[in-house]
């Protein structure tokens, strides 16, 4: 099953999981998945139109999904997804608190 | 035509003779460091080792650009300041001990924040650009002033365990700009140092950094130009992932059309300087002394938004504690009918909070001023401030 990891200030919105199995065909489905299993993670990852933040970075292995195939990016069995967090110093997005 | 590397004393020889038995620095490197300079841009958790460790490698000049003064709280991981220069300017404090540890460099001292005003005029006789900010209006003035001077900017970002390091050089990989556009929307970044960090942690990252440095002024093995390498503390993990030019970049695509610095506190919606004491606004506010009057006539719920670890350190007493993430969710646990005082540690989860009561329909809400570290300086100094 594909994984996703999750840095350390969402880890309290997935019970401490650091690699979070997801299921899913593509990037859209796994974040779907995801959301399912921690639905207090969603209003970091998405606003309030439905839309993932645009400082919401996920990489595939190692690359921006924005290079590939957006939200649409095939995943497979062994596809690593890394959520990458905007930080400066004692500021994190999208750690905020909601 | 390369520039004249200035040679080395015999004193010198001895002193970087460790870097000298390295075939990659050898003499040449050696006078290369010698011959170049870095600014470095915040004095802090990472500008503490970084500077140390460029100094001691023998960087010719060096940089260093604060308007802060050593505070105790800073020691935990700030460590090129000491006990002993607690209330002095941090860019003062640091060039002392970096003179101390080697003598033979120049180290510069801008007391002063970075600004688009003074930027690109302090950057410019520089080699090579470190940012140790700690907020985002600085970072993005960092990365454009990099990417129109043409210079590497060697950059790192720590979060409590998390840290990230790359080297963002346009003329040769992308710029920051490219990894993240915009920066996040104020509402949803708190806007003081409330999240905390692992004293060390900025030690592991602000050594990458400089080690990131060094190779670049060097121009020996792969720096990482293109690549953000992340590191987590708590599972000692390193992850790398590759990072392009983003083709609609705004300050280095094809197409950018910022082609002269901004106002970047505008641009971020945030102070880059000078946290304020967390306050709600005008009218919404109580400072600490104000409460301690009002709580001797009236009867005044206390709200504390402060996770419960924090409650160990210092309390109010009476105060109910419901923390900031949960308060949506517990809104039915408080009496809008109640007069009420919101606080935090420093008032600015507080004056979030009371946002969030305002938009729910409590009226008759203050936020405390400076949150409890106020009520502990201003009225009740037995309590500890954090």
């Amino acid at each position: 099953m594909a994984t996703l990891k999750i840095p350390t200030p969402l880890r309290s919105y997935t019970n401490g999981q650091v690699e979070v199995p997801v299921e899913g065909a593509n990037v859209a489905e796994a974040l779907e998945h995801l959301l399912e299993k921690y639905p207090t993670l969603k209003p970091h990852l998405y606003n309030d139109e439905g839309k993932l933040r645009p400082f919401v970075n996920l990489f595939v292995g190692e690359n921006n999904i924005k290079d590939l195939q957006g939200l649409e990016t095939p995943l497979d069995e062994r596809t690593r997804l890394i959520l990458i967090p905007s930080i400066a110093g004692g500021r994190c997005s999208p750690c905020f608190p909601v | 035509m390369q520039p004249m590397l200035p040679g080395l004393t015999r004193d010198e020889i001895l002193r970087y003779s460790r870097h000298l038995l390295i075939p990659e620095v050898g003499l040449e490197g050696q006078r290369k460091l010698k011959g170049s300079s870095a600014l470095i841009i915040g004095t802090g958790g990472l500008g503490s080792p970084v500077a140390l460790y460029l100094a001691a490698a023998g960087i010719g000049r060096i940089g260093l650009v604060d308007y802060d003064v050593v505070d105790s709280s800073n020691l935990q991981r700030q460590v090129i300041h000491g006990t002993a220069t607690i209330g002095k300017l941090k860019v003062e404090s640091a060039r002392a001990r970096l003179l101390d540890l080697n003598p033979d460099i120049e180290v510069e001292a801008y007391n002063q924040p970075f600004t688009s005003e003074n930027a690109m005029q302090i950057s410019r006789d520089y080699d090579i650009l470190l940012d140790g900010t700690d907020n985002f209006p600085t970072r993005y003035l960092t990365n454009d002033v990099a990417v129109f001077l043409g210079k590497p900017n060697v950059y790192a970002s720590i979060y409590r365990f998390d840290g990230q390091v790359s080297v963002f050089y346009a003329k040769q990989g992308p710029c920051y700009r490219c990894l993240f556009p915009e920066p996040p929307p104020p509402g949803l970044v708190p806007s003081c140092a409330e999240g905390g960090v692992l004293g060390v942690l900025p030690g592991t990252i602000g050594t990458i950094q400089a080690t990131e440095a060094l190779k670049v002024l060097l121009g020996i093995g792969e720096p990482l130009v293109g690549k953000l390498l992340l590191y987590n503390a708590l599972d000692m993990s390193f992850d790398f992932v590759k990072l392009k030019k983003n083709p609609n970049c705004r300050v280095c695509g094809p197409q950018a059309d910022i082609r002269e610095l901004i106002d970047y506190e505008e641009f971020c919606g945030v102070p880059g300087h000078d946290h304020e004491e967390g306050s709600a606004g005008a009218g919404w506010d109580i400072s600490a002394p104000e409460l301690a009057a009002r709580l001797q006539q009236d009867h005044l719920k206390l709200l504390d938004v402060r996770e419960p670890h924090e409650l160990e350190i210092s309390a109010l007493p009476n105060a109910v504690n419901i923390p900031l993430g949960t308060l949506a969710a517990r809104l039915s646990e408080l009496d809008s009918a109640e007069d009420m005082v919101v606080f935090c540690k420093a008032g600015t989860r507080s004056a979030r909070a009371l946002e969030l009561l305002v938009s729910a329909g409590f009226k008759k809400v203050k936020n405390l001023k400076g949150g409890i570290n106020a009520w502990a300086r201003e009225v009740d100094p037995a309590l500890p401030i954090y």
